[in-house]
């Protein structure tokens, strides 16, 4: 086994991303999320990837769909301004099913906001946030090691879905340094894309398979496949028709939905006999558990719902939960985004409270704990 | 030709292209260069933009990717940096790429990165219907400049050279021959080649401008260039109206792919 080290978030999150086997990297240097590009420039090179700062965003996105596209595991990097900018192709990414990472280190915001401040603001824009309708799939770890499996899970579900996949940490989390020990290769999961099944001529490039996923080949294969961003048959070709147009954008959703158990994760803390449970994700998380102790200390029946996936939503997980306690406090670093999807999904079976901040500070131990007691 | 159509065409007719439109011509000389060179199909990409020519890549018989508006020289790049021995031959418009996609246009220029962007400028956005691009003349009648044009023009063969282009060639759809011959050098050039390829857009630029029919703005395309070996010979007050076609710069510099690689020779180096 390798040795305890001190590692930051972001430095995980890269190694993370060459131990699920990306070979490329192209992104534009952006406050917070900065050292995975800095690590990946040094790291890609030693394992024979490529590694490009690209001349902006937009660039960074362009260059790591083509990659994957040609055949080779990628992914890009940002914050804030920077995950706006790439939204475009975020929705190329879903429209044309290619596999791809991208880490949104969050930060304070809108515009420029601030840079250096923690913040979860983009939990709407990372579902939203490209135009038309699509399925999303993003996941946010709340420690040091998480970013390094979450990384690699990331890589694993966009190969497996053939979609982008986006890693939401926050300032905190990816600032954050703590003990960390590199996981043996050997006891990681790997999963790469399905290969075609037919030859050259028979094989349709976008026809999907039992799970709704299609098989995906590479450059270079004698394929010769065509990938477009219009709207197309399972050729690849554009194909404009009410059917096929009705068809694709429902299967962009239905190939998560229909797969939700495979995607969600989730930590559960002390929930067996909880009657107020918080739900908190990425570094606010780190709080929760604090203020679960504390409240525990104090005699008071409190819990952790601890969402890993944040989207799709961990629908199942909350009913339940809903049914199970009386109140749920749902802390979040922006004005109250999560909180929606939480009430969406309980639909009153118990009362939900909104705990947001958006002041650059993270929710404090002491202050979920204060929720806590005025909930009870 | 019948042969070139059969071994680098899909069959998808018909194409989206308006009667009179050159990039039919444009996308010929593109696979007679490729013929002349006879690349590997399978070791070719061909990659473009969102726009009438970008089209292209859907009717030829390559791994093709029909991008983003803009940002067909990005992900061009993707693919050419993991795909080092590939072909990689970028389709665009002028509007595609100078105005949305001109930073990352000059950018792949000052990398030298080996790719090959072929530029149809038709001098105006054709597939929405006729506004003025970056390269449409100060003056032209566009449905979004009514009064005339007030923008400057861009030369693109100066801007790709200025960015640091080591190949640069113009020529016309009337030029055809010369067309695919200078495509075939760009893509044997070893770095960023541009070719601008001048095709008349009749029915969104040249109805607006009063170009008369298809084959008259072919004829003005004869009739305005002037080979550049010819036009050296010029004096300046014969300018007017006269562009040179040919091959206008070449240059050797370092290569971004083959530089990389020694990048990743050296890193695989000290790994322990």
């Amino acid at each position: 086994m390798a040795k305890a080290i001190l590692m930051q978030g972001n430095y995980a999150a890269a190694e993370g991303a060459i131990a699920a086997g990306a070979k490329f990297f192209a992104g534009y240097p952006i406050t917070p999320s900065t050292e995975v590009a800095e690590v990946l420039a040094r790291r890609l090179p030693q394992v024979g990837g490529t590694f490009i700062q690209m001349e902006d965003e937009i660039a960074g996105m362009a260059a790591t769909i083509g990659a994957s596209i040609a055949g080779t595991k990628s992914l890009t990097a940002t914050s804030g301004p920077g995950f706006s900018l790439k939204q475009e192709l975020l929705g190329y990414a879903s429209m044309a099913e290619v596999p791809c990472v991208i880490v949104n280190v969050q930060r304070t915001g809108p515009s420029t906001g601030q840079p250096t401040s923690p913040a979860q603001g983009d939990v709407m824009q990372t579902r939203w946030g490209s135009h038309g309708d699509r399925g999303v799939i993003a996941l946010s770890p709340s420690s040091v090691t998480e970013c390094f499996t979450v990384t690699v899970d990331a890589f694993n579900l966009a190969e497996k879905y053939r979609t982008p996949v986006v890693v939401l940490l926050d300032e905190i989390v990816g600032h954050m340094r703590e003990k960390f020990i590199m996981p043996d290769a050997e006891s990681l999961t790997i999963v790469n894309r399905k290969k075609p099944n037919l030859p050259p001529g028979e094989f349709l490039p976008f026809k999907p398979e039992e799970d709704g996923v299609p098989r995906m080949p590479a450059y270079g294969e004698g394929y010769r496949f065509h990938t477009t961003g219009l709207v197309h048959d399972y050729t690849g070709f554009p194909n404009g028709s009410n059917a096929m147009t009705h068809e694709v954008i429902e299967r962009l959703h239905t190939k998560i939905t229909r797969n939700i158990d495979d995607i969600v994760r989730f930590e559960e803390v002390q929930l067996e006999d909880a009657e107020i449970a918080i739900v908190a994700f990425g570094g606010t998380a780190r709080s929760a558990y604090a203020a679960v102790e504390a409240a525990r200390a104090e005699g008071i029946k409190a819990g952790l719902f601890r969402p890993i996936t944040i989207w799709p939503t961990p629908d199942k997980q909350l009913e339940a939960l809903a049914k199970k306690v009386k109140t749920i406090i749902v802390a979040e670093l922006n004005y109250g985004q999560y909180v929606g999807e939480v009430r969406r999904i309980v639909c009153g079976e118990a009362n939900v409270i909104s705990l947001p901040k958006w002041n650059n500070d993270a929710i404090t131990p002491n202050e979920l704990l204060d929720a806590i007691k005025a909930a009870r | 030709m019948e042969e070139i159509l059969a071994k680098y065409f899909r069959p998808k007719l018909p194409h989206i292209w308006c009667p009179g439109c050159g990039n039919g011509i444009v996308t010929a000389a593109v696979t007679k260069a490729i013929d002349k060179l006879q690349l590997d199909i399978d070791q070719t990409a061909i990659v473009s933009g969102i726009g009438c020519s970008s089209r292209a890549s859907g009717y030829l018989n390559f791994d093709t990717l029909h991008t983003a508006h803009g940002r067909a020289i990005p992900f061009a790049t993707g693919i050419k940096l993991v795909k080092p021995n590939h072909n990689v031959i970028v389709l665009t418009g002028d509007g595609d790429a100078t105005a949305i996609g001109g930073n990352h246009f000059i950018h792949a220029a000052r990398r030298n990165l080996d790719i090959t962007v072929v530029v149809f400028n038709n001098n105006i956005y054709g597939m929405t219907g006729g506004q003025y691009s970056p390269l449409t003349p100060n003056k032209g009648m566009a449905t979004t400049a009514p009064y005339g044009n007030v923008d400057r023009p861009f030369d693109l063969c100066e801007l790709a050279k200025g960015a640091g282009a080591t190949f640069v060639a113009r020529a016309t759809t009337f030029h055809a021959a010369l067309l695919a011959e200078v495509i075939a050098k760009g893509i044997s050039h070893k770095g960023f080649s541009l070719v601008e390829a001048i095709t008349a857009c009749p029915v969104s630029f040249g109805r607006q401008n009063k170009m008369g029919s298809p084959a008259n703005m072919i004829k003005t395309q004869r009739d305005n260039a002037v080979m550049v070996e010819a036009m050296a010979k010029m004096k300046p007050e014969q300018y007017e109206g006269k562009f040179p076609i040919g091959v206008l710069y070449q240059a050797e510099a370092p290569e971004y792919v083959t530089e990389y690689q020694k990048v990743i020779a050296r890193a695989m180096g000290r790994t322990e």
